[in-house]
């Protein structure tokens, strides 16, 4: 029943798509400014009917109806309420029903909030997002059907993989594909500009809002998805130089220059060819993310959701967009005058844009020159943090005091003052350095000189602010919260790296390990037995050989039964100076447990930090629409 | 459109990328060391743990009859338990060398280790940072290979020895 229904919502989702394409073809050779009313209609009731199956398929996992193949194998009766809507997503089916989802609402959206840009232009980006909606429709219904049915009803589904059972991961997906799939309304929307010949300064305006959308809400998954593995995969870190986190990034690094190059589009109409590669890269590295990911390409924490078949035709689909993209960026491109001062705004985010393209470039290596080198030579290699770290890391520093300095330049050209200005805040930051120096140990060369930069890129944040404060205009505020966030980030993932402690160890029940600032004491361990799963609880005693201070500590070992799976829940103490980390993990036949014990310091200023360069994006959002 | 130079690179490079995704997509990912099993192993070379001069490198166990290459490290539960199992072996065939790879200790302790439960090993190797073992294809440790003097894996042990696999290694090396 509620196969049939969803099956027949999403075949008529594609049919509206192809009738819109026909009447929006139709409507372009009319040469009067509105676009048909009937266009406007076929679009809403595409949203509706797309966004109606999704809740077809939210009802089924409501309802555990295992009449659906894809609830049969996500869900379970026993799994708590909130795991089941979460379930919806959870799988690849219902993620990519997702995908669709928002390539259809952000059709509708963008068609009806740019009523005052060229209907041309406006008619082909329709066309563009259509085409995409078709696209992975097909992939939907033909190969990922989240409402194939099975036959006969099995009485009870095989469970959702307990390590996505997490309130951040739950949120996770969505977040992401608000964030990836929102970028393509923008490569339709340069589809269209390049063949509408609507370009320059009113092409900015029509994409700007999108663009900061997407940018938020990447920025933000990615977040989530880092808290998610500290608090659950149980690895003891925040960021792993994963090929899959490197996927996410890539898109990152695109939209992050392309939020910053639309500005000088919209200011000093220059760039638009840039800017027109950067729309069409961002989404291309997106659906190429999406297909390593989903393929098994990549090897990695989120291979439960591959499989070749589907890498075949994300593979046919994405190497026809980027064909297409290219050729009609080719066939379309103008030439255009650049005219830049050195001493203005925009050769300063010229410059940010060259070090995105930096980073994108390596971590793009860093991610496919081991795929290349396993299917032509067979060789394994894995790519990891010490290469990241070497190339990367060095380019942060200049990459910083630009972040600081960049902002305070006027456009075109400017007689700012701020020599001393910047001498004296490098001398404070370079103080302040010497004072964690002196006080808590020493690091390398380039760790001071990060220090250095992010302590002089905080500082000049809060003059900023307080320049903000005695003249109340407000215009300026995101960007100085997302910058100062940055360098917050930078600053509190140092110290981090800096001073953080480790100590790998066994134990079994009863016994004490000694380390140099704590004694761990294993006192005993429980066996708890909870809706969906077995828990083994362990109690640990720890004495902080400082002050004496006792603290517990519980980790987990939970033992799940649909399907049979073992987690390591960490147990973590959070606090505003440091975290301590403690997993256990059972080594198999004997009485010894594998112990994993660290503290982290300002662990939670890094998440922090990294929600302000978000917060940022969301301020200008909320303030625009209030100056509008 | 017009040619140019530049429109031909970024050309060929997407086609070589796409391409290169598309072969690989046929390749099976699934790590198994199971397929090491009939295949030579590859060249290694590690040093004495506790003398830094002396070599061993995969052309050094062509002299045994049979080779079992054990990784084991101090910090390791099981490898305790497997390795009475081990002292076994080697006083019952003499014909199998066991070669010890000490995977990721600290000396004293691997020292320690065998000084506690006995040295079935005719060379231990120190592979400190784990390099090594990665060119057998170890997921963790205890791991064992069983070679012949061509140097084939004739048995892979994932997990510690025990009393059936040790029957078995002592049928196979007859």
């Amino acid at each position: 029943m509620l196969s049939n229904i969803g099956i027949g919502l999403l075949v008529l989702v594609l049919i509206l798509s192809f009738l819109t394409i026909y009447y929006a073809s139709s409507d372009l050779k009319i040469s009067n400014q509105s676009i048909k009313k009937s266009i406007y209609k076929l679009s809403l009731f595409q949203t509706t009917f797309i966004i109606l199956s999704f809740f077809a398929l939210i009802i089924g996992f409501i309802n555990s109806d295992f009449s659906l193949i894809n609830v049969y194998e996500n869900s379970h009766t026993a799994k708590p309420f909130f795991y089941k809507i979460a379930g919806t997503w959870g799988s690849h089916e219902g993620s990519l029903l997702l995908w669709v989802n928002i390539l259809v609402i952000f059709s509708y959206l963008f068609l009806v909030f740019n009523h005052n840009h060229n209907k041309k232009f406006r008619l082909y980006t329709l066309i563009f997002q259509n085409i995409l909606i078709v696209g992975f429709l097909f992939f939907l219904l033909l190969n990922s059907n989240p409402f194939n049915s099975i036959y006969p009803i099995p009485s009870e589904g095989l469970g959702l993989n307990p390590i996505l059972q997490d309130p951040a991961l739950a949120i996770h997906p969505p977040l992401l594909y608000i964030g990836f799939v929102g970028c393509s309304i923008y490569f339709s929307a340069a589809m269209g500009s390049l063949l509408s010949d609507y370009g320059g300064k009113l092409f900015a305006l029509s994409i700007k809002t999108w663009v900061k959308i997407s940018w938020c809400f990447q920025t933000l998954g990615i977040i989530v998805g880092s808290i998610w593995a500290y608090y659950e995969l149980g690895w003891g870190g925040f960021w792993f130089w994963d090929p899959v986190e490197n996927a996410s990034l890539l898109p990152w690094f695109a939209i992050t220059a392309l939020m910053h190059s639309l500005i000088v589009l919209e200011k000093r109409n220059i760039l638009y060819s840039w800017v027109i590669i950067l729309c069409l890269l961002t989404f291309i590295l997106s659906v190429m993310g999406t297909f390593l990911v989903r393929s098994g390409i990549l090897n990695s924490v989120h291979t439960f959701a591959n499989d070749p078949s589907r890498g075949i035709y994300i593979l046919s689909f994405l190497s026809l967009m980027i064909f297409s993209a290219l050729i009609i960026f080719f066939k379309n491109q103008k030439k255009e005058k650049y005219n830049f001062n050195l001493k203005s705004k925009e050769t300063f985010i010229l410059a940010n844009n060259w070090f995105m393209a930096f980073f994108l470039v390596t971590v793009l290596i860093g991610m496919l020159y081991p795929i290349f080198l396993d299917v032509l030579t067979n060789i394994k290699i894995s790519v990891g943090p010490p290469f990241f770290n070497i190339v990367i890391i060095p380019l942060v520093v200049p990459f910083m005091f630009l972040m600081a300095i960049g902002p305070k330049f006027g456009w075109i050209k400017s007689q700012n003052k701020i020599f001393y200005k910047i001498l004296f805040l490098i001398l404070g930051a370079i103080v302040v350095n010497l004072f964690i120096l002196y006080f808590f140990g020493k690091y390398s060369l380039m760790s001071n000189l990060i220090f250095i930069a992010a302590i002089f890129l905080i500082l000049y944040s809060f003059l900023d602010i307080k320049k903000i404060i005695n003249n109340k205009n407000k215009t300026e505020l995101p960007r100085i919260i997302s910058h100062l966030g940055f360098g917050l980030l930078v600053f509190f993932i140092g110290i981090n790296h800096q001073f953080s402690l480790e100590e790998d160890f066994n134990l079994k029940v009863g016994e004490t390990k000694v380390t140099n600032n704590f004694n761990i004491n294993f006192e005993d361990i429980k066996i708890k037995e909870n809706k969906n799963y077995k828990a083994v609880i362990g109690n640990f005693k720890l004495t902080n050989l400082k002050n004496n201070l006792v603290q517990y500590l519980n980790p987990e070992i939970r033992i799940y039964s649909n399907p049979e799976t073992l987690t390591y829940e960490a147990a973590i103490k959070t606090k505003i100076t440091s975290d301590l980390y403690l997993t256990m993990s059972n080594v198999s036949r004997s009485a010894y447990y594998n112990i994993k014990f660290q503290k982290k310091p300002f662990m939670i200023w890094i998440w922090i930090s990294a929600l302000m360069i978000s917060l940022g994006g969301f301020i200008q959002l909320i303030f625009r629409k209030n100056e509008n | 459109m017009k040619i140019s130079i530049l429109k031909v690179i970024i050309f060929s490079f997407i086609i070589f990328s796409l391409s290169i995704f598309w072969l690989g997509l046929k390749i099976n990912n699934n790590y198994d060391t199971k397929s090491l099993i009939g295949s030579q192993i590859s060249n290694f070379q590690l040093t004495e743990i506790n003398n830094d001069e002396q070599y061993i490198s995969r052309e050094d166990l062509r002299k045994n009859k049979y080779t079992l290459i054990n990784f084991f490290a101090s910090w390791c539960a099981p490898c305790r338990t497997e390795h009475k199992y081990l002292l076994s072996l080697s006083n019952k065939n003499k014909e199998i060398k066991i070669v010890g790879i000490n995977f990721k200790d600290k000396k004293i302790n691997a020292n320690n280790f065998l000084k506690e439960l006995g040295n079935p090993y005719g060379f231990v190797g120190e592979d400190a940072d784990g390099k090594t073992s990665i060119l057998f294809g170890i997921y963790g440790i205890p791991e064992s290979i069983l070679l012949n003097n061509e140097l084939i894996v004739i048995k892979k042990i994932i997990g510690p020895i025990d009393q059936i696999q040790h029957d078995e290694i002592l049928r196979l090396t007859q």
